[in-house]
C-alpha cells in the first residue's frame, strides 16, 4: 500500500544529512578528522526517501558515501561523528572510520569502501531476509554499475527471486569521470536486460523517492523479486576531500543546486503540504542547533586504548565439531 | 564399490558433515555451483537438495563473486552459509567478499555481528587438471587477519574439522585436496568438541619432524617408514589448520627432534612453509636443522611428464631428510 508521509520529518532528516556533512567538512579542515571523506551533500533525498519506507526487519547496505544512508537508516549522529573522529563511542568503536560503517541495531549491514560491496552483501542478506518477509536495499553510485558485483549479483538475485532493492544513485560522475564517459548504454537498460523491473526517478524530490521506496519494498515483500531504481541526482562537492570538482561542465553545478533537494522540499512543505515558512524555518534551525551540540560532544569523546586492538576472531561460543 | 559401513571416504564425509550439520541447525544453508542437482562436480554433495530443498540447498549461476558475496550477506543477516567454490584457483574472483569484507567484519563492526561462513573449495595438482585448475593458494590468505584456514589430510578428520568449521562463528576456508577424495579409511566415532587451529602429530619419532597438511601427510608417513628402515626415526606433524596455527605443537616437536622438514604443495617463495620455519626457529637450538621442501616458482605445468615430477613426494622427502642427516 503506497501512503504519502507529507510530514516535516523528511526535511529534517535532510537538513540533518547536510548539516552533518558541513560540520564533518569543517573538522576536517581543522584537522580533526583525518584520512579521507566522501559527502553525500546533495543526495539527501535518496537516502531518505528510502529510509522512510523501511520495516523493522529490513536490512540496508550502503557506500562509502555513507554518512547519509547511515543517518536516513537511524544511526544516531553522536555515534556516527563519534566514529568519524575515530572515537571508542563511536558506533564501530573507531575501527571502521567513515567509509566502513557498521550499525545492525539500526539496520544498517555496513558502508562498503569497495565499490559494489553493498550489492552483494544485500544479496546475501535478502537471502534471509526472504524467510522473515524482509526487504534488503543496496544502495551504490552509477560508478558500481561497471564492476563484476552489479552483473552478478543482479542476475543471482532475479534467478533467485531475492527481496532486494538495487538503488542506483546516479550523480553523473563515477569519482572524477562523467559516467557517459565510461558507460556503455544506458544504466536501467542493464537492469531491464535481466528483466529485473525497473524504474528511473528523480531522485532530488524526497516525495518522489518516497513513492518509489513504497512501491518498491512492496513489489519485493510479496516475494516478486528484485528491483532496480536509477535514481538521479548529483553530488554538491567533490568526490573525496582531494577533489576540486574540475571535472564539472560550465553551469552544470549551479543548475543542480536550484534543485537541492532542500529547497524543493521547502518549496513543497509550504506550498502543498501546508506548513508556514516559519514552521520550516524553526524544524531547519533546531536541527542545527542538535548537530552543534552533537560537534562539542564529539571533540570530547574519549579515544580507544590500545586494549581495543582486541583479537582477531570471535570465540566459539556454541558446541561443535562432536558426534552427529 | 561403495566402502563398507564401518568405512568412511574423504568424499562421503564432506557430504555427511554437511548433512548433519544441515540437519541439526535451520540456519545452515549450502550452495554453490553445480552442487544441488549435480551433486558436486567431485561427486561429494549428492542428495542434500532433495533432502532439505531449494530454499536451504540451490545451485547458483557462474558467479563466483556473486556467491561468495551472498554467502557474506546471509551471514550477516543471520545464516550460516556453507558455499563451494568449485576449484580453488576460482577464489581469486571472489576476493573481495572474502578478503575486505568476511574476513574484517566481525573486527571493524567493532564485534557487532560475526560471520559463520564456510568456504568449500578443491585443491592440487598430480592429475593432469594444468596450471589454474591445480593449485594450493593457501598463501594468498595466510595473511589475511579473520580467516580461518582448514587442511584435512584424512576422512576421519575432515568430516571432524568440517563440522566444526560450519559451527565456528568466523570464516573459514576449508581445503580438500583433490587426491583425497577416494581415500577410505576406518571410521571413527566422533566425540567431544573440536577446536579449530589444532594440529596432531600421527606418527611419533625422536630424530626429525616432518610437517605437512592434507596428501603431504601420507607422503611423510610414507617417507617416515621408509626412513625408519635407515634408522632414522621421523615425527610426523599434521597441520590440519594453516591459520591459526598451532605454534605450541610446531614448538614442541622440534623442541624434541631438534630438526624440522616442511613439505609444501605450493610454490616455494612466500609459501606457508616458511611460517612453519619461522614458528619452530624461535625455539633457539644449538646444531638445529630446518628446511623446506615445496614446488618450483612456475606455474603448474600440464605434461605429466613434468607434472609427475613437480610436487614433493615420499622419495623426495625421504631423500631430502637422508641427504641432510648424513652431514
Amino acid at each position: 500500500m503506497v501512503t504519502l508521509k507529507a510530514n516535516l520529518e523528511l526535511f529534517e532528516k535532510m537538513v540533518l544529512i547536510r548539516t552533518f556533512e558541513e560540520t564533518v567538512q569543517s573538522l576536517f579542515q581543522k584537522g580533526e578528522i583525518v584520512g579521507t571523506t566522501h559527502l553525500y551533500s546533495g543526495q539527501e533525498a535518496v537516502a531518505t526517501g528510502f529510509a522512510s519506507a523501511l520495516q523493522p526487519q529490513d536490512l540496508v547496505a550502503a557506500t562509502y558515501r555513507g554518512h547519509g544512508h547511515a543517518l536516513a537508516t537511524g544511526v544516531t549522529p553522536q555515534s556516527l561523528m563519534d566514529e568519524m573522529l575515530g572515537r571508542l563511542t563511536g558506533v564501530c568503536g573507531g575501527r571502521s572510520g567513515s567509509m566502513n560503517v557498521i550499525d545492525l541495531e539500526h539496520r544498517l549491514i555496513g558502508c562498503f569502501g569497495i565499490i559494489g560491496g553493498s550489492i552483494g552483501a544485500a544479496t546475501g542478506a535478502a537471502i534471509a531476509l526472504a524467510r522473515k518477509n524482509g526487504v534488503a536495499i543496496a544502495y551504490f553510485g552509477d560508478g558500481a554499475i561497471n564492476q563484476a558485483y552489479f552483473y552478478e549479483c543482479l542476475n543471482f538475485a532475479a534467478v533467485r527471486k531475492l527481496p532486494v532493492i538495487f538503488v542506483c544513485e546516479n550523480n553523473l560522475y563515477g569519482e572524477y569521470t562523467p559516467w557517459e564517459d565510461v558507460t556503455a548504454g544506458q544504466i536501467r537498460a542493464r537492469a531491464e536486460a535481466l528483466e529485473v523491473k525497473s524504474e528511473t526517478i528523480d531522485g532530488n524530490d524526497v516525495w518522489a523517492v518516497q513513492k518509489a521506496a513504497l512501491a518498491s519494498f512492496d513489489y519485493a515483500r510479496k516475494g516478486n523479486g528484485p528491483v532496480f531504481i536509477e535514481a538521479l541526482t548529483y553530488r554538491f562537492v567533490g568526490h573525496s576531500r582531494s577533489d576540486p570538482g574540475k571535472y564539472r561542465k560550465p553551469g552544470e553545478l549551479d543548475a543542480w543546486k536550484l534543485r537541492d533537494p532542500l529547497i524543493i522540499a521547502r518549496k513543497r512543505l509550504v506550498d502543498e503540504f501546508g506548513f508556514s515558512t516559519q514552521e520550516v524555518d524553526a524544524a531547519e534551525a533546531g536541527v542545527k542547533k542538535r548537530m552543534e551540540e552533537v560537534r562539542e560532544q564529539s571533540l570530547k569523546a574519549p579515544s580507544p586504548g590500545l586494549e581495543r586492538l582486541g583479537s582477531e576472531f570471535m570465540e566459539l561460543k556454541r558446541a561443535g565439531g562432536g558426534g552427529a | 564399490m561403495s566402502p563398507s559401513q564401518d568405512e568412511l571416504s574423504f568424499r562421503n564425509a564432506i557430504r555427511e558433515a554437511i548433512d548433519e550439520e544441515l540437519a541439526a541447525d535451520s540456519d545452515v544453508i549450502f550452495f554453490g555451483e553445480d552442487v544441488a542437482e549435480a551433486g558436486g562436480v567431485f561427486a561429494a554433495t549428492p542428495g542434500l537438495r532433495d533432502k532439505y530443498g531449494d530454499e536451504r540447498v540451490f545451485d547458483t549461476p557462474i558467479s563466483e563473486l556473486a556467491l561468495s558475496s551472498a554467502a557474506f550477506g546471509s551471514a550477516v543477516a543471520g545464516l550460516r552459509p556453507i558455499v563451494e567454490i568449485m576449484f580453488a584457483d576460482f577464489l581469486f574472483l571472489a576476493m573481495d567478499s572474502l578478503v575486505n569484507q568476511s574476513a574484517k567484519y566481525w573486527y571493524l563492526s567493532n564485534e557487532q555481528k560475526s560471520i559463520p561462513l564456510v568456504v568449500r573449495s578443491a585443491v592440487g595438482g598430480g592429475i593432469g587438471f594444468g596450471p589454474i585448475h591445480s593449485q594450493v593458494p593457501i598463501s594468498w590468505f595466510l595473511g589475511v587477519p579473520g580467516l580461518k584456514i582448514i587442511a584435512p589430510s584424512t576422512a576421519n578428520d575432515a568430516k571432524r574439522l568440517l563440522k566444526a568449521a560450519i559451527r565456528d562463528e568466523n570464516p573459514v576456508l576449508f581445503f580438500e585436496h583433490k587426491a583425497l577424495y577416494a581415500t577410505t579409511e576406518v571410521r571413527e566415532e566422533l566425540t567431544g568438541q573440536e577446536i579449530l587451529g589444532k594440529a596432531r602429530i600421527v606418527r611419533e619419532g625422536s630424530d626429525i619432524t616432518l610437517v605437512s597438511c592434507m596428501k603431504g601427510v601420507a607422503d611423510c608417513l610414507e617417507a617416515a617408514r621408509l626412513l625408519n628402515e635407515i634408522g632414522i626415526s621421523a615425527e610426523v606433524l599434521d597441520l590440519r589448520s594453516l591459520r591459526p596455527m598451532d605454534n605450541e605443537m610446531i614448538q614442541s616437536s622440534f623442541s624434541k627432534t631438534k630438526s624440522l622438514l616442511v613439505v609444501e604443495e605450493g610454490p616455494i617463495t612466500g609459501g606457508w612453509a616458511g611460517e612453519v620455519i619461522s614458528i619452530a626457529n624461535e625455539v633457539k637450538i644449538d646444531g638445529m636443522k630446518l628446511w623446506r621442501i615445496a614446488t618450483p616458482d612456475r606455474p603448474i605445468p600440464f605434461s605429466p611428464a613434468l607434472e609427475n615430477e613437480f610436487y614433493p613426494s615420499a622419495i623426495t622427502i625421504f631423500e631430502s631428510v637422508r641427504e641432510r642427516h648424513a652431514r
